[in-house]
């Protein structure tokens, strides 16, 4: 008699897949990679390598020497917080300083917790931060863009990016208007194509979003979160212009400068440390966008975005057990 | 016709309804046929035959003692060679009535002529006990005795009965094919059921890939008052019970409640023909329609007496090909694996589907990346993740704290894992020990 596999129902699968989806956000990131590329030259593809390869050989020493499990660096994941890696620093940023970000990135961040899906905290965020508070030197010294190979070395000017000039500004007792017309700042249009200081993937608003539109169709990120980040983070810049517009810049400014695009759509939506529920999404959204404008209106430093997030994922175990979904059935019930 | 479906979650696997163009064909009655004396969500039944006994085909040979249990009648005319523990096509051992069968002779009373008799005059206690005494179960594959599902609780009032003709599970098309050939049954017998429940109102929701099944009940429809067809999106787990409800009126049945609670009560368009032929022809359940598909050289619906082995459907779909795999009683989503083929035909077996080697095993699975897509999957806004994980670790307070109990069962949340983890495994296991913990807490 012909025996056949038994197993318990489903016995079909969907085409979902953990590869498929981690490589989905690499392809996501390629606009915004070619834009730094464009702006920043052989820095960028430089910066860009060493942190991916960095980031694989750690977690590939790691699991072969520490761990003696499976090596799991093809699964994508190790690219994406590479590139992120990336994506937050300046481009003239010294080699060996990128791989302590990526040490700390993969090593401290993601495999000390037990290695993908168990990590807490964005491991990108993490190693920039890291990179942001031990080396804050080099990490806001901005190389000014230049296009692709128009002349050589014009890398060793440095300005600051349109935060830190506005930042700067307020505090010298300009009004947001003196700031605008100051002449450093750079015009509208070249903050939403990308041609202003920063790190390398946070350059050009439009570029991550066309990345954006690729996950939403892929399926690899829901509205919630981005959607709810935005919006509050946006509302709250709203809120304070139109009481103050002297001292408070309009939300479009917040929203074409810095990483706010990038965390918004890339690091916020990490799906390893970002809630589980729908509701839950919003909350955590909500979080993201006051806390960045809090930092950004208030704070010390310029930009607030990996500190929000990072901060709001400390938060998410709390959410994923405050913000259930709501039952079938669940508001009819009677105990 | 506007197009409904439920809200929460669900899940769009391809469709391959392969075998919805082939016509209903009558399975030639095998020599042997294997009747198992429990094929009801329920307790088993008494075998009032015994070895060397000679039964005709109708006869009861299986008594339904338990509130919750079904009578069995014998498939087949014939002498009973046997009754022994074998493995029917839910994969466990059941005693069995074996039958070496010969010509038809039927049970008396039973009408065999297919004349359609709409005319029903029997009050609504005598349709139920006449449902009762043919052994009817729910037909779409829960097999819960359609009996007891038709008697109301005194505090309760059905006031609409949905007709389930959505068959949202892949493959099978043995409904479809049912709603397009016995349409008029189908009405008669949902008009028997409506009488049986003092309702005025019946809904059959149909899912528009069975665009011609719409049109021809809504065409008969006319001519029966008080039916109507719904058209629905197409969404898996759309059949399931309180999703239908869901999808058709809007409401939603209270967790851990019966559909009765929100005024309904949902049958399946096969169950109808059932009651259809018991009511007005005195005949028990003895047959059915059965879909085999997948990998096989010849897709069928097939209307085939119970207890006839799967073995004999599958020589008439072209055989079993080399390379199977694994072999299905009922859906891709919510079938159940069956280790041999000789397994008999039941009451709930919509459908047998063959699956080559390279599907039939699972991927293996890495570790839950939080992606939440089973959170968003799941039809009854549970989270799978978690509950798979206090299964796991055997937290079964939380497990019912976090309402596992609701679990439907319906395989989304697996279908959707880029992870590939048996969630519904572990779910499953949360589910019968916090079962049993409520259990003893009743005693």
């Amino acid at each position: 008699m012909n025996k056949y596999v038994v197993s318990l129902s489903p016995h079909i699968h969907g085409r979902e897949d953990v590869r498929k989806i981690m490589w989905g956000v690499v392809y996501a990131m390629i606009p915004a990679l070619l834009v730094s590329i464009y702006f920043f030259g052989l820095d960028s593809v430089r910066v860009t390598l060493i942190s991916v390869a960095s980031c694989l050989l750690v977690e590939y020493l790691i699991q072969r020497f520490f761990l003696k499990g499976k090596i799991s660096i093809t699964d994508g994941s190790a690219v994406i917080t590479g590139i992120l890696l990336a994506f937050n620093v300046p481009a003239n940023l010294p080699n060996w300083i990128i791989v302590v970000g990526a040490i700390v990135a993969i090593g401290i961040a993601k495999m000390s917790f037990g290695g993908l899906g168990k990590n807490p905290f964005n491991p990108a965020l993490v190693g920039r931060v890291f990179l942001l508070i031990a080396f804050p030197v080099q990490m806001t010294s901005w190389p000014k863009p230049h296009a692709l190979f128009s002349d050589g070395v014009v890398d060793a000017i440095t300005g600051a990016t349109p935060l830190g000039i506005l930042k700067e500004g307020l505090k010298n007792g300009m009004s947001v208007d003196q700031i605008m017309q100051s002449g450093e700042m750079p015009r509208y249009v070249d903050m939403m194509l990308g041609n202003m200081g920063g790190s390398l993937g946070e350059m050009s608003a439009i570029a991550l979003l066309i990345g954006a539109i690729y996950m939403f169709w892929k399926k690899i990120i829901t509205w919630h979160i981005p959607v709810s980040y935005l919006g509050s983070a946006l509302a709250f810049a709203l809120i304070f212009w139109l009481i103050d517009p002297v001292h408070y810049v309009n939300p479009l400014f917040h929203l074409v400068t810095g990483g706010l695009m990038l965390g918004v759509f890339f690091m916020a939506t990490d799906m390893v440390s970002s809630p589980m529920t729908p509701v839950g999404m919003i909350v955590y959204g909500i979080g993201c966008g006051v806390l960045t404008m809090l930092i950004r209106l208030f704070g010390a430093y310029p930009e607030g975005v990996s500190f929000a997030i990072l901060l709001m994922n400390a938060f998410v175990p709390l959410i994923n057990a405050g913000f259930k979904p709501k039952r079938f059935g669940e508001k009819i019930v009677k105990k | 016709m506007k197009l409904k479906t439920f809200i929460k979650g669900g899940v769009h696997p391809p469709e391959n309804k392969i075998s919805a163009g082939e016509k209903i064909v009558e399975v030639p009655l095998p020599k042997t046929v294997y009747v198992p004396v429990q094929q009801v969500l329920g307790a088993p039944s008494v075998p009032v035959v015994k070895k060397g006994d000679r039964v005709k085909t109708g006869q009861l040979i299986a008594k339904g003692e338990a509130f919750i249990s079904a009578n069995v009648h014998s498939p087949a005319t014939g002498t009973v060679s046997k009754i022994e523990e074998v493995t029917d096509s839910s994969g466990y051992r059941k005693t069995t009535i074996i039958i070496d069968t010969e010509a038809d002779e039927w049970e008396e009373g039973i009408i065999t002529d297919k004349g359609i008799q709409r005319e029903c005059t029997l009050s609504p206690e005598e349709i139920i006990s006449k449902i009762k005494s043919a052994g009817i179960v729910g037909m779409g594959g829960a097999t819960f005795p359609t009996h007891v599902k038709l008697m109301v609780p005194p505090d309760k009032k059905a006031e609409l009965l949905l007709i389930n003709g959505v068959e949202c599970e892949p493959y099978l098309t043995s409904d479809h094919r049912l709603m397009l050939e016995r349409g008029e049954e189908l009405m008669a017998g949902i008009q028997i059921l409506m009488k049986a429940l003092k309702v005025e109102k019946a809904i059959i929701g149909i899912e528009n890939n069975k665009k011609d099944a719409i049109a021809h009940l809504d065409a008969l429809s006319r001519s029966f008052s008080g039916i109507s067809v719904q058209a629905l999106k197409v969404k898996y787990p759309q059949g399931g019970e309180k999703q239908l409800i869901k999808a058709i009126t809007g409401r939603e049945v209270p967790s851990g409640k019966l559909p009765v609670e929100v005024g309904c009560v949902v049958q399946n368009v096969g169950t109808a023909v059932a009651v259809y032929e018991a009511v007005q022809k005195n005949k028990p359940l003895i047959e059915r329609i059965v879909t085999v598909s997948g990998f096989v050289s010849h897709p069928a619906n097939y209307l085939t007496r119970i207890g006839t082995p799967v073995s004999v459907l599958l020589e008439l779909s072209g055989g079993i090909p080399e390379k199977a795999g694994k072999i299905i009683n009922g859906g891709p989503m919510m079938g159940k694996a069956v280790n041999n083929a000789e397994v008999p035909v039941t009451k709930g077996t919509s459908g047998i589907l063959v699956f080559p080697e390279d599907i039939s095993l699972r991927h293996e699975p890495i570790t839950c990346i939080r992606c939440s897509k089973c959170v968003q999957a799941c039809p009854m806004s549970l989270e799978p993740y978690y509950l798979a994980q206090l299964s796991e670790i055997k937290d079964w307070e939380k497990c019912e704290k976090n309402m596992v109990m609701d679990c439907i069962e319906c395989g989304s949340c697996m279908y959707v894992c880029p992870s590939y983890r048996p969630l519904l495994d572990y779910i499953r296991m949360g589910k019968t020990q916090v079962g049993k913990i409520i259990r003893s807490r009743v005693k």
